[in-house]
């Protein structure tokens, strides 16, 4: 077998001016990918992993540097390179107004498929993406799913030696997920493709036999991803109890040594700087009484450190006092539920997106939605924030009925979207202005409210930058500000950390518990299992209905079986759609 | 399915034009608005010239104001009467038809005194007042021209009932070339071909680049096999077939349903539209390739396509009366060399002193255009 | 919700729509430049009259008459000679390249019948391909040669018609078809400018995503509207004076009428413009609908509006679509103020079609803002 590498990188730099800065994409990068792997490339937002990837394809000539892929230069040869590999991009490269046969036969015409061997191929293709009955759907109509898999089998309709997938999981559903990596393990394990895939889920590099770890341009580490958790050995605990574990955690973010703190369903994961033993630890404030048991250290903790050491910071520390100011609501045994739902149904043409569901969530509440692309999720959030009219069923949110009051329901709850909307042509402090006066502030009010958005996000050296100039984690940031200026009473988050970096993701999870400490009432939605755990109640849904609604722990405890004695969530949220999915085969 | 081998290369770019080119066409079949641009609106604006806009008046309202009983001033109404190019309308008093002028209703007056028929024997004859609403200048002249018709129609008569011959040192003998009746549908359906190809060829691919750059198709095709040039060229092969099946559309409509005269030969139309479509669809994705951003593309299409398309190329305008600057930027202007070759072809026939250099200037424009374009889609993202 | 709260969160919306326009210089030069630029080239572009027609003279006569009907021509500000033909075989060529719009040819006995006190033909070919310039040619032929009678039937005593007409022309004396075009101008870039700002928003914001994050705030669908309404509104009515301004002071368009009545019509016709724009834009899903959906409303507007064709040469079916096209009452007003000094009294009845069409258009406008949510 050849072992030369099939992508190399040398001294790899490239440098774009935007907003009249100029910011290094790559400095300096140097790797080797070994021929029949999966090398994962994996780093925060603005790590520079697209303009990797599109380097590799010959899409851009870097400053300095070069980059050879199957023993090609990609710069000089691009063509040549461009014929040899397949590359999807971020969002899959479809036409959404072509039908999926039409996407195939299209990349078939370009990759040079000879007719004669089409059938087959397609048929293979089919079968391994399940999308064989859907091939007259336009691509645009498909879920996220489908459409990630439909992206795939276009840049698979010529097996090339080489592929090269940039964030092919973004925004889709673990079930989803679970069959892209399938369908990428055969691929090296049958065909011996080599892959390079970027992503921004750290449970997903423990799957890469090996893993490029790149932050601000540079590389921070190589090698297997088992190397980089291995350095974390006796670093890593679960802390449980006395208290909420969320009480928890808030006190152990910020505390010297301490990496990491993060909820998981019932207990703390606690990442220490330096191995230690958990007598030492029982020191820490407010673990006097609780227990402390040692965890195997995960790809996620190793990347964390890296990541913490070279930013030189601390985990972040939990932050209450400005950011709930004029909130202090805190929730009270007998409040009423905030957000009620009796058999919510929505219905498109014949078809019923939402099929009678009921749920209630008390004040201060973190509640999570959960579900596959299509489960009904996003219609049943739209609806709560009454962009969509319901088609039967009741629904109060604060107290008022939405098809009554939905001007002033609005006015007291807040929203997210996955896509950060924001008005990219205005600055930051204009986008700030734009949504408290758009909530009725003004004047002293909307200038007060302006300077804590800038102070407590840390937005204030941003200002006066345009808002779509700003890294995706500040957009996360900035949204938040918006969403909050007028001090809403439910927020509303869909996907709030769809494609942001780990560190930005907990510091925003920070900010979440610190609200839902002050008496806000949250409701999420997510396809990071990890933050369902963070959540204090689930909903997973599936074809328009609940299926589980329960504690994280207790769902988690729903699909335990001899085989798996600790269920992950991702372990219980996919047992639940697969029955669901069987359960509508057989009926 | 032939198996002989074919050479690789070539096989697999034609395999791969053809893909292209049937992606386009799908995504034109699936744009309900596409479909509307290239099909509904050039039957529509067709049938509106040719049975609704014109610049022949007729049945212009007149106020007639006979002050004179006699007659003399009878007959000289009768003339106007008479005519189809009026539609007369009697009112009694002078300020009666000043009143009907100003608000509108009539577009011109005419006016006997009282002493129209004694004045008439004379010797320096007798005054007609005419007062016309100079507002549309245009139609004022033609009314005007009009009242001098039937005027010169009533002197013979009169000259004529007394045994007298009139005087007219010189008589004009007008010679009308190419168009004797002056039917202005003979020239505006023609023009029309070309306002319709602009909008079919600038205006459908104005977006169409800067789509693929926003929705990140483009990055997908940029790593398949398929050249620049393949997708450059498969979006004009795509949009040419449109454009043309518009040409054909439109001038079968001329021929056929507005009887105007093609006087020329077929085919060169036909060239010569297909060279104006190039420039025209390279105008369009040249648009597209610099702008990058459909917000941008879409707003320098409006302000860049239609307007100077109807106004600047000598479609209704006279191009030889505007200032010598104005002129100049006329030269810019596509649809110009287009509308003088359709008007000739059409009307006049093979005139080859008037194709060729239009021809000429189409094919540089088109150069142009596409050049930019291709230069400014490379085959890389910066 | 207090109306305070109201009018706080329109005048956002409406800050916020002029920042997002104006803020980038370009979109800033797109809305001021082009305007200014159009109506300077297109008021010299459109005119009906015929300067320095080039024309060629084929005289085979060489007597005193021929000679002064020639300085006739030559005399005439409307006529440039081009060329000077010696054969007849020369006269086709020279028409069918469109060298010269005209041919005068004088045959070679005119001087000798005039002399004789008879009648001598003048042969005049015009290009027909452009059939209403041939007219306009025609009749200023026709005018030099009747005035050229006139002298001579005086000169050479010779009995004069019984009876002779005196044109006057109201409103526009010298019948200056520029005066009759730049108001209609006007009303064009005004319905231009009205697309551009409106046509596209919408859906520019259902494709960002924001369009979304506005309708849960407590705006309702109402008030985004009025926002997405105002600024085109105050945009077209700034745009307006500017070239209202240039075209009084620069063209010398004579401003008799009402400027109230004026600016009123201004403000009826772009209420009626940016209905339709708004129309357009819930339509449209992206934006490539709605810059289609622009030009399939404006190149009919324009069209059938009576810019350069009079609408009372159209058949009454065209003549009744006519009446839905809010350009069309615009140009009445801008032409009946401009020219003919006209006052609100005159206009009453171009004021309410407009009215009409913009409230029915923002009306349905607003119910599929509420109705095409998703």
């Amino acid at each position: 077998m050849n072992d030369a590498p099939i992508l190399e990188a040398t001294d790899l730099a490239k440098a774009f001016s935007a907003g009249g800065r100029r910011t290094r994409a790559l400095d300096g990068v140097s790797f080797a990918i070994r021929p029949g792997a999966v090398t994962g490339l994996i780093g925060p937002d603005g790590a520079g992993k697209t303009t990797l990837m599109r380097l590799a394809a010959g899409l851009l000539v870097p400053d300095t540097g070069r980059i050879r892929a199957l023993g090609l230069d990609s710069t000089g040869d691009s063509l040549a390179v461009q014929a040899a590999l397949g590359y999807m991009p971020q969002r899959f490269g479809l036409y959404e107004d072509l039908t999926v046969q039409e996407n195939l036969d299209l990349y078939a015409d370009l990759q040079g498929l000879p007719k004669t061997a089409r059938t087959e191929r397609y048929q293979e293709l089919m079968h391994m993406t399940g999308l064989a009955p859907f091939t007259r759907r336009l691509a645009g109509r498909l879920s996220g799913g489908m459409k990630q898999k439909l992206g795939l089998a276009c840049t698979l309709v010529r097996p090339p030696r080489l592929l090269l997938l940039d964030e092919p999981t973004v925004g889709v559903d673990p079930v989803s997920r679970r069959e892209l990596w399938s369908i990428v393990d055969r691929l090296v394990r049958d065909e011996g493709m080599s892959v390079l895939l970027s992503t921004a889920y750290l449970d997903e590099a423990e799957r890469c036999q090996a893993v490029i770890l790149l932050d601000r341009g540079k590389i921070l580490d190589q090698g297997p991803p088992a190397t980089i958790s291995a350095r974390m050995a006796g670093r890593t605990w679960a802390v449980s109890g006395p208290g909420r574990p969320r009480e928890v955690q808030a006190g152990l973010a910020g505390q010297s040594g301490v990496v990491d703190a993060l909820v998981q369903g019932d207990h703390v994961r606690l990442v220490m700087q330096t191995a230690d033993d958990p007598a030492r630890l029982a020191g820490l404030p407010g673990l006097e009484d609780a227990r402390i048991t040692a965890v195997p250290p995960r790809f996620e903790d190793g990347f964390i450190d890296l990541l913490r050491g070279r930013a030189g910071t601390a985990s972040s520390p939990a932050q209450d006092s400005g950011l709930t100011e004029g909130l202090q609501r805190r929730a009270q045994p007998g409040d009423a539920p905030v957000i009620e739902v009796a058999g919510l149904r929505r219905r498109f043409g014949d078809f019923w997106a939402v099929d009678g569901i009921s749920f209630e969530v008390r004040r201060g509440e973190i509640f999570g939605l959960l579900g596959a692309n299509g489960a009904g999720k996003s219609t049943t959030f739209r609806m709560l924030c009454g962009l969509l009219p319901a088609s039967a069923g009741t629904l109060r949110v604060a107290g008022l009925d939405l098809r009554h009051a939905a001007s002033a329901a609005r006015g007291r709850i807040g929203y997210m979207s996955q896509k950060f909307s924001l008005y990219g042509n205005l600055s930051v402090a204009q986008n700030l202005d734009f949504f408290a006066s758009a909530y009725g502030l003004a004047g002293d009010a909307r200038a007060t409210r302006r300077q804590w958005a800038l102070t407590e996000f840390e937005l204030t050296p941003y200002a006066e930058q345009l808002s779509a100039d700003l890294s995706l984690g500040y957009k996360q940031r900035l949204a938040m500000a918006c969403a909050l200026m007028h001090q809403p009473e439910i927020l509303f988050l869909d996907e709030p950390t769809s494609g942001v970096d780990p560190l930005a993701r907990r510091e925003f999870w920070q900010r979440i518990y610190a609200l839902a400490r002050a008496g806000v009432t949250i409701l999420v939605t997510t396809h990071f299992m990890e933050e369902a755990e963070y959540c204090d109640r689930l909903a997973i849904m599936a074809a328009g209905r609940i299926l589980a609604m329960d504690e994280p722990a207790a769902i988690k405890a729903g699909a335990r079986s001899p085989e798996l004695p600790d269920p992950s969530m991702e372990d219980a949220f996919v047992r639940l759609a697969e029955s669901a999915g069987e359960a509508e085969r057989a009926a | 399915m032939s198996t002989a081998p074919k050479p690789a290369a070539r096989g697999g770019s034609l395999m791969r034009l053809r893909g292209l080119v049937r992606k386009e066409f799908l995504q034109i079949v699936r744009d309900p608005s596409s479909i509307a641009i290239a099909f509904v609106m050039p039957i529509f604006l067709l049938v509106l010239f040719g049975y609704g806009v014109s610049l022949d008046a007729d049945h212009v309202p007149v106020a007639l104001v006979a002050e004179d009983p006699s007659p003399d001033a009878a007959d000289f109404l009768a003339s106007l009467e008479s005519s189809h190019y009026f539609a007369p309308l009697h009112a009694l008093t002078l300020a009666d038809a000043e009143a009907a002028l100003r608000q509108g209703r009539v577009g011109a007056i005419v006016h006997l005194r009282a002493d129209f028929a004694e004045r008439l024997r004379r010797p320096d004859g007798a005054p007609v007042q005419v007062i016309v609403n100079g507002v549309d200048a245009n139609t004022a002249r033609l009314t005007q021209g009009y009242v001098e018709g039937a005027w010169g129609t009533w002197l013979n008569r009169y000259a004529a009932a007394r045994g007298q011959t009139l005087a007219t040192p010189v008589e004009l003998e007008q010679r009308v070339w190419f168009n004797s009746e002056l039917r202005s549908r003979n020239y505006l359906v023609p023009g029309l071909v070309a306002i319709i190809m602009t909008l079919i060829g600038t205006l459908l691919t104005a977006l169409v680049m800067a789509r693929e750059w926003e929705r990140g198709t483009l990055e997908a095709l940029l790593v398949t096999p398929a050249s620049m040039t393949e997708i450059l060229l498969g979006k004009i092969i795509a949009y040419f077939v449109l454009g043309t099946g518009g040409m054909l559309l439109t001038v079968g409509l001329a021929v056929g349903l507005f009887e105007v005269p093609l006087r020329g030969g077929f085919w060169l139309l036909w060239a010569c539209a297909s060279l104006f479509l190039l420039a025209a669809l390279g105008m369009g994705l040249a648009i597209s390739a610099v702008a990058r951003n459909q917000f941008v593309a879409g707003q320098v299409a409006i302000i860049g396509t239609f307007l100077p398309a109807f106004l600047l190329s000598g479609f209704i305008f006279d191009i030889d009366s505007m200032p010598v600057a104005v002129q100049a930027i006329t030269h810019v202007v596509v649809a110009r060399y287009f509308v003088s070759i359709v008007q000739t072809l059409f009307l006049a026939g093979n005139v080859w002193s008037v194709v060729l250099p239009n021809a000429l200037a189409l094919l540089i424009m088109a150069a142009i255009f596409l050049g930019v374009t291709w230069r400014k889609s490379r085959k890389r993202l910066e | 919700m207090t109306g305070n709260g109201m009018l706080t969160r329109l005048l956002a919306l409406i800050h916020k729509e002029f920042l997002a326009l104006l803020k980038d210089p370009r979109s800033r030069l797109v809305l001021v430049v082009p305007p200014m630029i159009q109506l300077l080239v297109f008021g010299y572009a459109a005119t009906f009259d015929l300067k320095h027609i080039p024309y060629a003279l084929y005289n085979e006569d060489r007597g005193a008459a021929s000679r002064e009907l020639v300085a006739a021509f030559d005399g005439a500000p409307a006529f440039r000679r081009v060329a000077t033909l010696r054969a007849e075989r020369e006269i086709t060529p020279l028409v069918d390249r469109r060298a010269v719009l005209a041919v005068v040819h004088i045959g070679p006995r005119f001087s000798a019948d005039l002399q004789s006190g008879g009648s001598a033909p003048l042969q005049v070919i015009v290009d027909g391909r452009n059939s209403n310039t041939a007219m306009i040619g025609l009749n200023y032929v026709r005018s030099v040669v009747e005035r050229f009678n006139l002298e001579w039937t005086a000169s050479h005593g010779l009995q004069s018609p019984p009876a002779r007409l005196q044109t006057r022309a109201w409103f526009n004396p010298n019948l200056e078809s520029r005066w009759f075009f730049i108001p209609g101008i006007i009303g064009m870039l005004t319905l231009v400018t009205t697309m551009l700002v409106t046509a596209l928003t919408v859906a520019r914001e259902r494709e960002q995503g924001t369009f979304d994050q506005l309708l849960v705030t407590p705006l309702r669908p109402g008030e985004i509207l009025l926002g997405k309404a105002l600024p085109g509104f105050i945009i077209g009515i700034a745009q307006g004076t500017v070239i209202l301004l240039i075209a009084t002071l620069w063209f010398k368009v004579p401003l008799l009428g009402s400027l109230p009545a004026l600016y009123a019509g201004l403000a009826l016709f772009l209420l009626s413009g940016v209905g339709a724009g708004l129309l357009i834009s819930s339509l449209a899903v992206t934006q490539q609908q709605g810059l289609l959906g622009a030009f399939l409303f404006m190149v009919p507007a324009v069209i059938l509006s009576g810019f350069a064709t009079p609408i009372a040469n159209m058949p009454p079916v065209v003549q009744a679509i006519t009446l839905i096209d809010p350009l069309r009452y615009f140009l009445v007003i801008l032409r009946k103020v401009f020219l003919e000094g006209a006052g609100f009294d005159v206009l009453a009845s171009q004021f309410w079609p407009m009215a009409v069409i913009g409230a029915v258009s923002l009306v349905l406008a607003s119910w599929l803002f509420r109705h095409r949510l998703y």
